[in-house]
């Protein structure tokens, strides 16, 4: 029996998209009227919900607070119901702290948080169903809520993940791409100044293909920022004109 | 567009599963017409494959121009069809491509080769995605009819498509399908549909494509004759459920090559008990095919078998013999012994096919006109093959290549189909193609896309080439080799330094300078893994222009080499070891016994001369230390063939006879390879390719020690060591060739040598070379494993970079498979090759009467090794239709007598040797005992008799 052909010979993969295509992107900023910021993204079956609070005073212990610049909490989570089967996943699992500290990496160095000294920013994100790129539609997600919440940030934070199967660089992976095991790259691009936030890899790759995985994960980083753009000049847009009522 | 994909899966742990998956339908996948000016503008343009004025074969069916449309099952069982040059300009869909993939890897390899060639014309066109042709499995509809609905739905598409373009002509898609269903469905809906048959019977200008239908079982023809002789396979998931709870056992079936109604199973896993399940009688194999995974049934223990020691072979013709084929059956189980008794069983389904084309002649049938007609293969492990054919009386005496298709239960043989005419048996290229297929040997010609990457002549050593190597022109190289060789892959020097000490080189052709990794080149060499040398052919790895001209090392021309410099003192002891890539001029090449004759002869004083002393002096040190360490000297007859230069017919053999000088050549090359070993291990503990030779179990040794016993001496087998030197040892001064006799012995008692990635094996002893590391390096132009090990080492002195591949020790492992396959592979062809051409040798020379000694002793038969020919043969004592003499056998000396003449293994005999071509396709060498004559047996009577069948053939060869 041959397993699962992850691209065909005419460059189609499982799903019908070409190796540089992504899912498709859907995304609303303002979910939650009582959090500060909020965003639901969805990229293909990846469905994920930020909330962002603050900036605010310290919680908890005041001896956590940086007296320079403000402190960015992150949590990360999956909802029981996330995958094919139900699972219960208690918070601080490996997996989820490890997210979570991705997450407050990527997010320290966009956000400008010198402005904000001893206060704190809480980024909470949920994934609601997972199908692969988990990790890259929360970056995103937590992006618009922040944006939605008006902190400050240098610039927008796209992640997209990357992968390669039959020498041939694919972007954006889903969950049946993912689960093949084959080496997979996520990155978080600032796009305008293109620096990269965060870059994560699993499995083996060679180096001589390592640059052409990034290119392809840079190029879907900017097609992201290119949707994720005009999701917020759209609702600012919606924002103004109901103020302008 | 977007839809979802929904469905439940039960997981591996047998809980259910649903599982979500996106799927988008696109609109820019284009058709592939060349007339379509609408497809194909879409971002990643394609070429179109089909035809805008399709020139396919003219159809009396469908004058008007036209696409195929192939469904599952004429691709899968047809392909030999479609892979003609008539057959162009056809459209495969992927639905049909996904159902080829899961249910046949070789045909789905062979249609992805026909897509990838422009001038079939085939185009994949990728409808599962395309958003009017996708559709969703309904309610209740299996995926089978899913699937053929799917087919339809693109053949409509692609009707309704075609008559958009502003052709004068629209051009129809024909489906092909097999299944009657479909065919009605597909009329009804308007689409133009015919089955296989049809079509290609309605080509007119080709009527031979018929031969090459497979005959695939309708419905119709199964009414035909009703008896049923086989029982039902069962279902595959009934199977796997049986193997699961150890009802049924799963093995690899190998059929028994001297009697066509016994098989055994080799048992996957490793259960201790019934590892081996031996299957007698047809119903029981129940069209079992060797080499198929099948699963058996494990019979009661009372309706056990011994393994007989019958020889069968299934001759019958007519196939509603079953009466005989009982009586066949019950002379089987008639000589059973109580203790031989074997767990036995039937096999109740098959897992897996392993059918291939085979080779074989075809027996035509008594009578005249008819068209169905039983193929005969070479192999004798396979059954005979019904196929149908109108050319039966052009194709009688030919060589032909037969597939199987299927086996009814109500038929005998299998059915099968006429694939490809090799040519008229007996010929020699006939026989040599027929070896090389059967022994799966590459030996097409090198492809365009291969010789594409080759240097551009006229090649010369660039300044770049010459900045980042070492330049060792002014060194005295020269290589050694044997008469006639062209492929020259290593040289050797020796010189005095300043110091006192001595500087041994040892000079490889730089093939992986030329073959770069990943190039078609390289995916070819890699495939092929060896160079095939047979008697007067060679099958090359690489294409010529490197293997006899760039890489090989010749004389008095600059070439690029890979060297191995020893600084060694006057005992032969390493002092120093670099590698190094190089630039050399060899100054001589000499065969061994110009060699040989340089260092003999006293007045010569020249440079090439002191150098080749210096390396022989240093190799005689290098052997001694290695013996003395336990290395094994074996020996085994080769046999080289004068061959006449205008017929090409073998006209004399002569044994290989060893001078000083291979023995000097060899020392060398073992010691840069145990070198290179070590170096690249040091580099690369996880990958590195080595090659180990595991030291044989002990009872493999057991005719050895019990023939030696035989003849007064003791053989020691717990060591290699104490193997080596009894060997030595044994010598009987009246009988000076048992020490080669021995040594031959023990080289049957080996294993072999394999290669394999030091990353997946921890036992890494050579235990003929007795060297704990080893691996070759010094012969790249004619060994893949060589081309590695060169790019390895040169990724370890720097020389050169590496690539994904190289450090990635599952794709080496496999690629060590390969090399191991191809080297065996290699290594059979070879023997059958020179097998074939003594046959040849002794049709010319009529009866031969030789000296011989006894090499094994067997039940009925004694092995005989005649020294003047190197050629080995079984001496019969049974005869057909003879009476049969008293045998008796003992297991322990052993010996065998006959009547009153008793022998033992090492007797010296006297044969005579004859061609018994009385079966055309299996010619072989009979050898009939002379002396010492046996009374009352029927052995001298049945030589004389061969003898006069073979007069005229002796006075031709008179001189």
């Amino acid at each position: 029996m041959a397993g699962l052909e992850l691209l065909s010979d005419e460059g189609y993969r499982v799903d019908g998209r070409r190796a540089g295509e992504l899912r498709k992107v859907r995304a609303r900023m303002g979910v939650f009227a009582q959090a500060d910021g909020s965003a639901y993204i969805e990229q293909g079956n990846t469905k994920v919900l930020a909330v962002v609070y603050g900036p605010h005073e310290m919680r908890g212990s005041r001896s956590k607070a940086l007296h320079d610049r403000a402190l960015v909490n992150c949590q990360y989570s999956m909802a029981t119901f996330s995958t094919g089967e139900r699972k219960r996943r208690p918070h601080g699992d490996r997996k989820s702290s490890e997210m979570t500290l991705h997450l407050k990496q990527t997010f320290e160095a966009a956000i400008l948080t010198q402005l904000y000294p001893r206060s704190q920013i809480d980024i909470y994100v949920q994934v609601l169903q997972a199908d692969g790129g988990n990790y890259c539609a929360s970056v995103n997600a937590a992006t618009l809520a922040t944006i939605d919440a008006g902190i400050p940030m240098r610039d927008y934070v796209c992640a997209s993940s990357a992968g390669f199967i039959e020498d041939t660089p694919l972007a954006d992976l889903n969950y049946v791409e993912e689960a093949a095991g084959g080496p997979q790259v996520a990155l978080a691009l600032l796009p305008k100044s293109d620096q990269i936030a965060l870059l994560e890899m699993n499995s083996r790759l060679h180096e001589d293909h390592l640059d052409q995985v990034i290119e392809a994960a840079i190029k879907a980083c900017k097609d992201i920022y290119t949707v994720l753009d005009q999701v917020v000049r759209e609702h600012v847009h919606e924002v103004t004109t109901l103020l302008g009522e | 567009m977007l839809t979802s994909r929904t469905f439940l899966k039960r997981t591996r742990a047998g809980s259910v599963m649903k599982v979500v998956r996106e799927h988008y339908l696109r609109e820019d996948i284009a058709c592939g017409a060349a007339a379509c000016e609408r497809c194909g503008e879409g971002e990643q343009p394609c070429e179109p494959r089909l035809e805008a004025q399709p020139s396919g074969a003219a159809s009396s069916l469908c004058p008007a121009p036209h696409y195929l449309l192939p469904d599952t099952n004429v691709l899968l069982h047809q392909i030999d069809i479609l892979e003609d040059p008539v057959i162009t300009n056809v459209i495969v869909l992927q639905t049909v491509l996904q159902e080829v993939r899961k249910r046949s890897a070789p045909v789905y390899k062979r249609i992805r080769d026909v897509i990838a060639k422009p001038e079939k014309h085939f185009y994949s066109f990728t409808n599962e995605h395309h958003r009017q042709t996708y559709i969703e499995q309904e309610q209740g509809e299996t995926s089978n009819d899913r699937n053929d609905r799917a087919i339809r739905m693109a053949v409509k598409w692609y009707d309704e498509h075609l008559k958009k373009l502003n052709n004068e002509e629209t051009i129809q898609v024909i489906l092909l399908t097999n299944d009657r269903s479909n065919k009605e469905k597909a009329v009804e809906e308007g689409l133009t549909a015919y089955t296989c048959e049809e079509y290609i019977k309605s080509l007119i200008a080709n009527p031979d494509l018929v031969d090459r239908l497979a005959s695939v079982s309708d419905e119709g023809k199964d009414i035909e004759s009703g008896r049923i002789i086989f029982s039902e396979h069962l279902p595959l998931s009934k199977l796997q459920q049986g193997i699961k709870s150890g009802v049924y056992l799963q093995g690899t079936f190998r059929a028994n090559r001297e009697n066509y109604l016994e098989a055994t199973v080799w048992v996957h896993g490793d259960a201790e008990e019934n590892k081996e399940i031996i299957i007698q009688g047809l119903k029981n194999l129940n069209r079992a095919v060797h080499e198929d995974i099948v699963a058996v049934e494990l019979l009661a223990k009372d309706e056990w078998v011994a393994p007989s020691s019958v020889v069968l072979q299934d001759e019958g013709q007519n196939e509603d013999d079953d009466e005989n084929e009982e009586e066949k059956e019950n002379i089987l189980k008639s000589s059973i012994n109580k203790n031989m008794l074997r767990p036995s069983g039937r096999v109740v389904g098959i897992i897996k096919r392993n059918w291939r084309p085979f080779c074989g002649m075809l027996s035509k049938s008594h009578i005249k006109e008819a068209r169905r007609h039983l193929f005969t293969p070479a192999d004798r492990r396979i059954p005979r093959i019904r196929i149908e054919t109108r050319q039966a009386s052009t194709l009688e005496g030919q060589r032909i290549i037969v597939a199987i298709d299927g086996w009814p239960r109500n038929s005998r043989y299998p059915n099968g189909h006429f694939v490809k005419n090799l040519g008229t048996a007996g010929d020699k290229e006939t026989e040599t193609e027929v070896l090389l297929l059967e022994h799966d040997v590459p030996h097409q010609p090198f492809s365009q896309a291969v010789l594409n990457f080759l240097p551009k002549m006229p090649w010369s050593i660039t300044e770049e080439d010459m900045k980042v190597r070492e330049d060792l022109r002014y060194l005295c190289v020269c290589s050694v080799d044997p008469p006639g060789c062209t492929d020259i892959d290593d040289a050797l020097h020796c010189r005095e330094l300043e110091n006192g000490n001595l500087e041994a080189g040892v000079h490889i052709a730089d093939v992986s300078h030329f073959i770069r990794p990943g190039n078609a080149l390289d995916q070819e060499s890699a495939k092929r893994g060896t160079t095939v040398y047979l008697c007067e052919k060679r099958i090359d790895m690489v294409p010529e222009l490197l293997s006899s001209n760039l890489c090989s090392l010749r004389s008095n021309v600059d070439r690029l080499a890979f060297s191995c410099i020893w600084e060694m003192n006057h005992n032969a002891e390493i002092l120093k070891t670099r590698f190094t890539k190089s630039v050399i001029n060899s100054k001589a090449s000499l065969t061994y016994a110009e060699a040989q004759m340089r260092i003999d002869s006293a007045s010569m004083k020249d440079n090439i001369t002191t150098s080749l002393r210096g390396l022989n002096k240093l190799a005689k040190l290098l052997k001694k230390r290695r013996i003395d360490n336990g290395a094994l000297t074996l020996s085994s007859p080769e046999v080289r063939f004068h061959i006449d230069s205008e017929t090409h017919d073998p006209i004399d053999l002569q044994t290989k006879e060893l001078k000083e000088t291979n023995s000097m050549v060899e020392e060398f090359m073992l010691l840069a390879n145990i070198s290179v070993a070590k170096k690249i291990h040091e580099e690369f503990s996880e990958h590195a390719l080595l090659r180990k030779h595991p030291a044989p179990p002990p009872s493999n040794y057991d005719i050895l020690v019990k023939a030696a016993r035989s003849k007064n001496l003791e053989i020691k087998t717990d060591s290699a060591k104490a193997l080596a030197d009894t060997l030595d040892k044994a010598e009987s001064p009246d009988f000076p060739y048992l020490n080669t006799l021995l040594r031959i012995l023990a080289t049957r008692c080996m294993m072999q040598a394999v290669y394999f990635c030091s990353g997946m094996d921890n036992d890494f002893h050579h235990y003929g070379l007795a060297s704990p590391i080893y691996t070759h390096f010094t012969s790249p132009i004619r060994r893949y494993a060589d081309i590695i090990v060169h790019r390895l080492l040169a990724v370890a002195i720097g020389a050169d970079g590496t690539y994904p591949e190289l450090t990635d020790k599952h794709k080496l492992a496999d690629l060590c498979k390969n090399l191991n396959y191809r080297h065996k592979m290699a290594q059979y062809a070879q023997r059958a090759s020179v097998a074939f051409h003594t046959q040849l040798f002794f049709k010319n020379k009529g009866v031969v009467n030789e000296e011989a000694y006894i090499l094994f002793v067997r039940k009925n038969a004694i092995v005989v090794l005649i020294p003047k020919y190197g050629l080995e043969g079984t001496v019969f004592f049974e005869e057909k239709d003879k009476p049969k003499p008293k045998l008796s056998y003992n297991d322990e000396v052993p010996s065998l007598t006959v009547e009153k003449t008793t022998f033992y293994v090492f007797d010296k005999v006297k044969v005579n040797i004859v061609l018994d071509a009385s079966n055309i396709q299996h010619q072989k060498i009979r050898m009939g005992l002379l002396e010492p004559k046996i009374l009352e047996s029927g052995v001298p009577n049945q030589t004389t008799e061969l003898s006069t069948n073979n007069e005229p053939a002796k006075k031709k060869t008179k001189k």
